[in-house]
C-alpha cells in the first residue's frame, strides 16, 4: 500500500517562490523607504502642540450663546441634505437603468457608466469648490454638490441591483407582448424597490454628514457657520457646533438604521 | 395553425441547436415535445415567440410570418402566444391580480398599467379564469405567498389573459411534486379543450406526456425523430430518443462534418 501523507500545507497564494519572496520583500522595502523619507519637521510639531493646546483651551467650555446662528446653520444643512437627496435619487433611477448591462443597449450602458464614474471620481469637497466658483457661495452650491455625490453612490448601487434581478420575470412580460415601460414597472421596479428605499434613506443620512463638510469650502449650511467660527477664533462656539453635528449624525444614524432594519 | 418550416438556430459559430426542423400543429391538439436535456426543446419553443432569435427558416402562426417581425408588430404577435414557464416567472412582490393582469400589458396603455386601472372586462375575465383554476380567493395575496401548484396556476391564467391563439408551456411541471404536476397537466389539457386552444408542452415526464397529450414529438440533438400518437411510442422509439448523450451526439456531428 502507498504511504499516506500526514502533513499538508495550504498552497501559497503566489505559486512561484521567487516571485512570492520578491513581492513580499519589495512591499516591505517600499514601506520602510516611505517611512524614512517622510519629511517631518519635529520643531514645527512641538510648536504646533502648544498651539493645539491653546485652541482646545479656548474651546472649553463650549459656548451656545449664539444658538440662533447655530440653529439657522443646522436647518440650512438639513434643507440642503433633503433637497440633494430628493434630486439625487430622482436622477439616479434613470441613470441606474442606463448603467445596468442586462436592460440597457451597449452605447446607453457606457453612457450611464460614464456618468457614474464621473460623479464618483471626485471627493465632494472638490466638487463643492467647483460649484462654489460656478454658482457662488451658499446653499445652492451645496445642493448641487450633494446631488452629484448622491448619483455617484445611489445610481451605482441601484445599477448593481438591477443587474442581479431575476430576468425570468422580464422574459414573462416580453413573452406577453408588453412594451418597454410597462415591462420595467411590472418586472423590474417591484424587484428593486426595497433596495431603492434603503439607499434613499442611507443617502439622506450620508448627505447630512457631507453637507457639514462641503459647507467649510463655502457651500452653505452648518459647515459655513463652523468655518466662520474658526476664522474668528471663536473656538468655544466651534466646539458647540461640532457637538451639535455629532449629535445630529448620531440621531440620523439611529433612525435610518432602524428603518433599514425594518425594510430588510 | 402553427407551421414551422426548415427552422435553424445556431448559437455563435457552433453546431446548430435546431437543424432544419419542420413541425406543423393544426387544430386544437395538445402536443408534447420530449427529448433529453440539450436536445433543443426549449430553444424550439422560444423561437416561436422570439425570446430566442431563429437563425433561419420560417414560423407561421395562423398566416402571420413571425420570424421577421420587429418592434410593435412583434409585440402584437407575442400577445397571441401565451407562455407558461418552468420557474413560473411570477413577479413575487406583486399581488396575484397584478400578475394575472400582466398578461394584458400588451393591450392596455402604459398609464393604465402603471396606475393599475385595469379595464372592467379584463378584471371580470381574470376573476372568471382564476375561479376556473381555483385561485380566485388569492386575488389580493402576494404571489410569493402561494404554493408551487398555485403559482403555476397563476402562470397559466396570466398566459390565458393574453387571449392567445396558441399556448406554449416550457416544462411547466418540472418544479412541482408528482401530484401537483398531474393536476397542472390535467388543467392544461382541459383548458385546451374548453378554449379550443392548441397547446405545445415541453416535458421530461414521458408517462405524463402519454397520458395528457394527443401527440408526442420526440427530439434528439436538434432534429425531430419521432412524431406520432402517444400509443405508438414504444420501447424502440424511446431508446432512439433518449439513448446516448447530447455530448456524444455533438462529437458524432463533428465527425460527420469533418
Amino acid at each position: 500500500m502507498r504511504e499516506v501523507p500526514d502533513t499538508w500545507r495550504k498552497p501559497p497564494f503566489i505559486a512561484n517562490p521567487a516571485v512570492r519572496w520578491a513581492a513580499g520583500l519589495g512591499a516591505a522595502a517600499y514601506f520602510l523607504w516611505v517611512g524614512l523619507t517622510m519629511p517631518v519637521d519635529w520643531d514645527r510639531v512641538a510648536d504646533g502642540l502648544g498651539r493645539a493646546g491653546r485652541i482646545f483651551g479656548g474651546a472649553f467650555p463650549p459656548s451656545f450663546e449664539r444658538s440662533e446662528l447655530l440653529i439657522d446653520g443646522f436647518l440650512e444643512s438639513l434643507k440642503i441634505a433633503v433637497l440633494a437627496t430628493a434630486g439625487g435619487v430622482a436622477l439616479s433611477i434613470p441613470i441606474a437603468f442606463m448603467a445596468a448591462r442586462n436592460v440597457a443597449p451597449l452605447p446607453i450602458f457606457y453612457l450611464g457608466r460614464a456618468i457614474i464614474v464621473l460623479a464618483r471620481s471626485f471627493h465632494p469637497v472638490i466638487v463643492a469648490i467647483v460649484f462654489v466658483k460656478a454658482v457662488g457661495f451658499g446653499p445652492f452650491a451645496g445642493v448641487l454638490t450633494l446631488v452629484v455625490y448622491s448619483i455617484g453612490f445611489v445610481a451605482k448601487m441601484l445599477a448593481e441591483r438591477i443587474e442581479e434581478i431575476d430576468f425570468g420575470q422580464v422574459e414573462a412580460m416580453r413573452a406577453a407582448g408588453a412594451p418597454f415601460l410597462p415591462t420595467m414597472f411590472y418586472a423590474i421596479v417591484p424587484q428593486i424597490m426595497p433596495r431603492q428605499i434603503g439607499l434613499a434613506i442611507y443617502q439622506l443620512d450620508s448627505n447630512l454628514r457631507a453637507s457639514a463638510v462641503v459647507g467649510i469650502v463655502g457651500a452653505g449650511g452648518i459647515g459655513a457657520t463652523l468655518a466662520n467660527a474658526f476664522g474668528r477664533y471663536d473656538y468655544d462656539f466651534a466646539l458647540a457646533i461640532t457637538i451639535v453635528i455629532v449629535g445630529a449624525i448620531l440621531v440620523s444614524e439611529g433612525v435610518s438604521g432602524q428603518i433599514r432594519k425594518r425594510l430588510a | 395553425m402553427l407551421k414551422i418550416t426548415d427552422l435553424v438556430k445556431r448559437y455563435g459559430d457552433g453546431d446548430p441547436v435546431l437543424k432544419n426542423l419542420d413541425l406543423t400543429i393544426a387544430g386544437e391538439s395538445v402536443v408534447s415535445i420530449i427529448g433529453s436535456s440539450g436536445a433543443g426543446k426549449s430553444t424550439l419553443l422560444r423561437c416561436i415567440n422570439r425570446l430566442v432569435e431563429p437563425t433561419s427558416g420560417s414560423i407561421e402562426l395562423n398566416g402571420t410570418e413571425l420570424t421577421r417581425l420587429r418592434g410593435r408588430q412583434l409585440r402584437a404577435a407575442r400577445r397571441k402566444i401565451g407562455m407558461v414557464f418552468q420557474g413560473f416567472n411570477l413577479v413575487d412582490r406583486l399581488t396575484v391580480m397584478e400578475n394575472v393582469q400582466s398578461g394584458r400589458l400588451g393591450y392596455i396603455s402604459t398609464w393604465a398599467a402603471i396606475m393599475r386601472r385595469y379595464p372592467k372586462a379584463d378584471v371580470r375575465r381574470a376573476f372568471e379564469l382564476m375561479e376556473r383554476v381555483g385561485i380566485a380567493q388569492y386575488a389580493d395575496t402576494r404571489a410569493d405567498q402561494l404554493s408551487g401548484g398555485e403559482r403555476q396556476r397563476v402562470g397559466v391564467v396570466r398566459a390565458l389573459m393574453q387571449d392567445p391563439e396558441i399556448l406554449l408551456a416550457d416544462e411547466p411541471t418540472a418544479s412541482l411534486d408528482p401530484k401537483t404536476s398531474e393536476q397542472i397537466m390535467g388543467l392544461l389539457r382541459d383548458l385546451a379543450g374548453e378554449l379550443k386552444l392548441p397547446v405545445l408542452i415541453n416535458i421530461h415526464n414521458v408517462t405524463e406526456a402519454k397520458e395528457y397529450t394527443d401527440r408526442i414529438v420526440g427530439m434528439r440533438y436538434g432534429r425531430i425523430i419521432f412524431d406520432d400518437a402517444p400509443a405508438r411510442l414504444d420501447r424502440d422509439a424511446m431508446d432512439r430518443i433518449y439513448s446516448g448523450s447530447p455530448h456524444a451526439d455533438r462529437s458524432e456531428g463533428l465527425r460527420a462534418a469533418s
